[in-house]
């Protein structure tokens, strides 16, 4: 089991300012597999990516990436492991100066020296799998949301990476893309044979796709699983969180410094908190 | 009151500025000598030059021909009363090569090219299209930063020569077809007060100066801007205003120790 582990963090601590984020992160994420890391917004999902990426560096712990300690890792060596790696943001981030064409080109033309012929090759197989050859030529202003970021996933894929991340790829889609993109990501994950982590708080259409998955809440795993067994966990906050209700261990009010009814009857001081 | 509060309140201001300061420095120095990283492109130097040159081109033009002419008109109405209007010619070039010339390319520039400059790395900076780059393994200082920084450096000089060709034309148009004075002494003046390394090379080196710094305060504030629609914003403001201030700043400590 060990040995199959790609991604491994120990009790990791990242704070910002003084806003704890992740207080004792501790994860392990298999060679091959989708695992999904959802919990709700702002609840440092995308911060755990960044981290597991070496674009943030925590506080305490430790992260292991292909069996290389990225606290360890310098400059150079961290962009060496980077090659290896694919990101899928969740705005796209497409060179809006560039065509759909060069986009994909862009990794390989900076990192590669590959004769013309051969590049056009690889980017239109990409372009190919995720079924938008036809708009190789087109600006990245002329695409629809669900197109950028089909685009931006086969720029993620070009240098045949080992491992993925996915940071909310159904956010601001429309039914069909999300369907669309969750298919790719598990058809190319399994013809890549990368591993791929997919930060969501999409519940369906990650768990249709995933095959591990962990739950962050108030910077912390509170539960982790496959898809079925985290269905039938019995702790209330997944469950509030899975059924998306409104109310439960996660409080619906914001806390106030007094009750409802005083807050009604009593004088309000500009500036004060009601 | 006032003055109590005013003493924690500097030496806060101060506890932030200092490590800013420090930082984009170090900014600076990385993306200077990002020259050297495999990621860096002489075909987006060249990109960069094209249309910083472009973009500012027509603005300098145009700005130096009216600041030659105001400098004809202003320079006769002083010259006019000591009878010494033979110097015009001297005035106008010097003014312009050691002062003017150096001093309005740079803000001239802040305002047109910097400004686009801070937006455009604010941009990708809250398009993420920056740390795709450092997902890509791309070195966004080397591919981004350093080309801009060094076309920054390569052109407001080469603007600041087209500056002083343009303004003194403007100032020969005023001085000898309008006001009177005769061409050959406007040329033979200039021609034996200017001296190539005092005044003009001595523009030149401002015009250089100014150049990195300009386009270093717009590379920093697009970089360290706040990834948003509101941050972009500010930093475009703070952008030109800085390097503007930053120009005149500098331009005093250079004149005092250039001043021969």
């Amino acid at each position: 089991m060990a040995a199959d582990a790609l991604v491994e963090l120990e009790n990791v601590h990242f704070a910002r300012g003084p806003h704890t984020v992740l207080d004792g992160v501790g994860l392990r994420i298999t060679q091959g597999a989708i695992v999904s890391i959802m919990g709700a917004s702002g609840g440092g999902k995308t911060t755990l990516l960044n981290l597991m990426a070496g674009t943030l560096a925590p506080q305490a712990g430790r992260i292991r990436v292909a069996g290389q300690d990225l606290q360890t890792l310098n400059l150079e060596d961290l962009y060496r492991l980077r090659r290896r790696m694919g990101m899928l943001f969740q705005h796209s981030a497409l060179f809006t100066d560039f065509s759909v064409f060069e986009n994909v080109a862009f990794p390989l033309r900076r990192h590669f020296r590959l004769d013309e012929s051969v590049l056009r090759k690889l980017v239109l197989m990409k372009l190919e799998a995720v079924g938008l050859r036809g708009a190789a030529g087109l600006m990245p202003a002329e695409l629809s949301g669900g197109m950028g970021r089909r685009v931006a996933l086969a720029r993620a894929m070009v240098m045949d990476p080992m491992l993925i991340f996915y940071d909310e790829p159904f956010t601001g889609l429309d039914p069909i893309s999300v369907g669309i993109i969750a298919t790719l990501i598990r058809r190319l994950n399994d013809a890549l044979g990368a591993t791929s982590i997919l930060v969501s708080h999409d519940v369906q259409e990650t768990f249709s796709i995933a095959d591990y998955g962990y739950i962050l809440a108030g910077g912390k795993i509170i539960a982790e699983g496959t898809p079925d067994t985290l269905r039938a966990s019995d702790s209330e906050l997944v469950r509030q969180f899975l059924g998306g209700k409104p109310d439960g261990p996660v409080p619906f009010h914001y806390p106030a410094k007094d009750d409802y009814a005083t807050a009604l009857t009593g004088v309000w001081a500009a500036g004060e908190a009601i | 009151m006032a003055f109590m509060e005013f003493i924690p309140n500097l030496g806060r201001r101060t506890l932030r500025t200092v490590p800013n300061l420090g930082t984009a420095s170090r900014f600076l120095l990385l993306s200077l000598f990002a020259v050297a990283n495999r990621h860096f492109s002489i075909q987006q130097l060249l990109k960069q030059v094209y249309g910083f040159g472009v973009r500012s081109l027509l603005l300098m033009m145009v700005a130096a021909f009216f600041t030659g002419m105001v400098l004809g008109f202003q320079g006769y109405y002083a010259l006019v009363r000591f009878g010494a209007t033979s110097a015009l010619g001297t005035l106008v070039a010097l003014s312009l090569l050691r002062e003017l010339g150096p001093v309005l390319t740079a803000l001239l520039f802040a305002g047109r090219a910097g400004s686009a400059l801070t937006a455009e790395i604010s941009s990708m900076k809250a398009t993420e299209q920056l740390s795709a780059m450092e997902m890509m393994a791309v070195n966004p200082l080397a591919w981004v930063v350093a080309p801009r920084l060094w076309a920054g450096i390569f052109v407001v000089p080469i603007l600041c020569v087209i500056f002083d060709l343009v303004g003194i034309f403007g100032g020969y148009l005023i001085s000898v077809p309008v006001l009177g004075v005769d061409g050959g002494t406007f040329w033979a003046q200039m021609q034996s007060n200017v001296a190539f390394s005092g005044d003009i090379l001595t523009g030149l080196f401002k015009a250089l100066c100014f150049g990195l710094v300009v386009t270093w305060i717009a590379a920093w504030q697009g970089y360290a801007a706040q990834p948003t629609a509101e941050g972009v914003g500010n930093a475009t403001t703070t952008s030109v205003v800085t390097a503007s201030l930053a120009v005149l700043g500098l331009d005093f400590i250079l004149t005092a120790f250039l001043f021969t």
